[in-house]
């Protein structure tokens, strides 16, 4: 009984230590939905989905997950194709939207944790953002 | 067995309209045949969102990052003395138009972001200044939306004149839909109407309402209006705006009236969420026409000249989402047409007819992009 109840304590306490360490990361990721949503969501829809050939995705894209710096690059400065995204050839511009450094790495904390996209947990921060100079 | 085939059909029946509510005809075509290409007569642009022409090898060109640019002769000069622009999600430096007595008075119209309030976000304004030797002179802010918002969406703007003495301009619903486009004591989502010194005419179709209302307001119940043109015969004002998904509209803007905005639409959320049941109620304004599926259509401009024999009289829109020009062809005040120019030329932000009657289009990623007949 005594194990149990030190189980369930060890249970509890490392729960409360993952939440807490995820806490930033959690509200990053809310932030950035309301940033998704206002900036982003005309071209790459509303599951990240894009359009093929038009607008790529975001959700299970390689590009994305392979390449977080030149994620914020593009975010924070614009961008200009060719890239390829999951073997498919993209061709566009995309422009900066005059979002801040916790604006960007809020979306980028967003896109990275959702529709099937997994950061692992890591947090991209405004001064990873910062980094990212042009 | 006789039962089955007479489901078969009723079920044939319904399955037909439902189907064809998908697209709204006329379904757009792809030429058989290419006879078009362009010239490019301004390269190196990032965004280029708005132009003027003052001769044909002299143009006014805007870049939304805050730039505005002479050029001629293809070669581009920056001109220096702009207000502040707040660059944000769709806002920037937007259109630009010289007065109809340019040449004597040297007097130009643009329409940006800014913030003068020194509180966060921005809305649209609508400044003119004096264009002498590659600066801006005299400048005079006309109107300023309010309240600023750090919204991206929904800034308009396009800019015209009328033949009476008047200016007018288009201020998107800002990113709130639930406000701005159905109240006239608010900006957002409307067609402004001025006096070419910024006084507000006293024919304005709100003019005599209560205190509170803005007097500049033409027509109401738009979403996001970027392509507006005065009709070369009727001298009636034509817009196209940015819908929801399924709801982008051709509307022809009418003193005080409503335009439905966000009452009635025929677009769902990007989301495919149902925004509203209704697409028509009384007291609101049909469109002339709206896109489904939405084009995401930017700059207007009818070819009046002849220069193409067979395009005298239609209508180009260009389209940001599909990237090509439209054209379409309108008989008995009725969309019969509508054909891809230019098919995959990038994102077509600004269309014209250049003083030499050429079609002229604003590309994003390339620049300014001269319409001509393949030899």
């Amino acid at each position: 009984m005594k194990l149990f109840f030190g189980f369930m304590l060890l249970f509890t306490v490392s729960q409360f230590i993952w939440l807490q360490q995820n806490k930033p990361l959690k509200e990053s990721v809310l932030r950035g939905s309301e940033v998704y949503n206002d900036f982003c969501v005309q071209c790459h829809l509303d599951n990240g989905e894009g359009i093929a050939g038009i607008f790529p995705p975001l959700s299970n894209s390689d590009y994305l997950l392979n390449n977080i710096k030149e994620s914020i690059y593009a975010i924070k400065y614009g961008m200009e194709g060719p890239i390829k995204v999951n073997g498919e050839l993209y061709d566009g511009i995309m422009v900066s939207q005059g979002l801040d450094s916790e604006e960007i790495a809020d979306v980028m904390n967003y896109i990275l944790n959702s529709w099937g996209n997994s950061s692992n947990n890591e947090l991209i921060t405004p001064i990873i953002v910062n980094q990212v100079e042009k | 067995m006789r039962d089955y085939l007479v489901l078969i059909f009723i079920s044939i029946f319904i399955y037909i309209p439902s189907c064809s509510a998908q697209e709204n005809p006329p379904l757009v075509k792809t030429p058989e045949k290419k006879e078009y290409t362009y010239e490019v007569v301004i390269e190196g642009m990032n965004q280029p969102w708005g132009m003027s022409f003052i001769d044909t090898d002299k143009i006014l060109v805007t870049e939304k990052s805050g730039k505005l640019f002479l050029v001629e002769n293809s070669i581009k000069t920056e001109i220096s003395g702009l207000p502040y622009v707040y660059v944000r999600g769709q806002g920037g430096l937007l259109d630009v138009a010289i007065h109809p007595n340019f040449k004597r008075n040297s007097i130009i119209y643009f329409t940006l972001g800014t913030n003068i309030e020194g509180d966060a976000g921005g809305n649209t304004a609508l400044y003119q200044a004096k264009l002498t030797d590659n600066k801006l002179e005299d400048l005079k802010l006309l109107y300023k939306a309010t309240p600023n918002t750090k919204k991206a969406q929904h800034w308009g703007s396009r800019i015209v004149f009328d033949d009476d003495g008047h200016i007018f301009f288009t201020i998107g619903d800002r990113g709130n839909r639930d406000l701005n486009p159905q109240d006239l004591s608010r900006d957002g989502g409307k067609v402004y109407r001025l006096n070419l010194d910024g006084s507000i005419p006293n024919d304005n179709p709100f003019v005599n309402e209560k205190t509170g209302t803005k007097k500049a307001i033409y027509s109401f119940g738009h979403r996001n209006p970027q392509g507006m043109i005065i009709h070369p015969i009727s001298g009636k004002i034509w817009i196209n705006e940015h819908g929801p998904r399924g709801g982008d509209e051709i509307n022809i803007a009418e003193p005080g009236k409503n335009y439905g905005w966000p009452k009635i639409t025929y677009g769902v959320n990007y989301s495919g969420t149902t925004i509203t049941e209704n697409t028509n109620l009384p007291g609101l304004e049909q469109p002339f026409y709206y896109w489904v599926p939405s084009i995401a259509p930017s700059g207007m401009a009818f070819s009046t000249s002849g220069v193409y024999k067979k395009w005298k009289g239609n209508l180009f829109i260009g389209s940001l989402k599909y990237r090509y020009l439209e054209r379409l062809v309108i008989k008995n005040n009725k969309v019969m047409e509508r054909e891809k120019i230019l098919e995959n030329v990038g994102r077509v932000r600004d269309v014209r007819e250049g003083p030499d009657g050429y079609l002229y289009i604003a590309v994003e990623g390339k620049g300014i992009l001269k319409i001509v007949k393949i030899k």
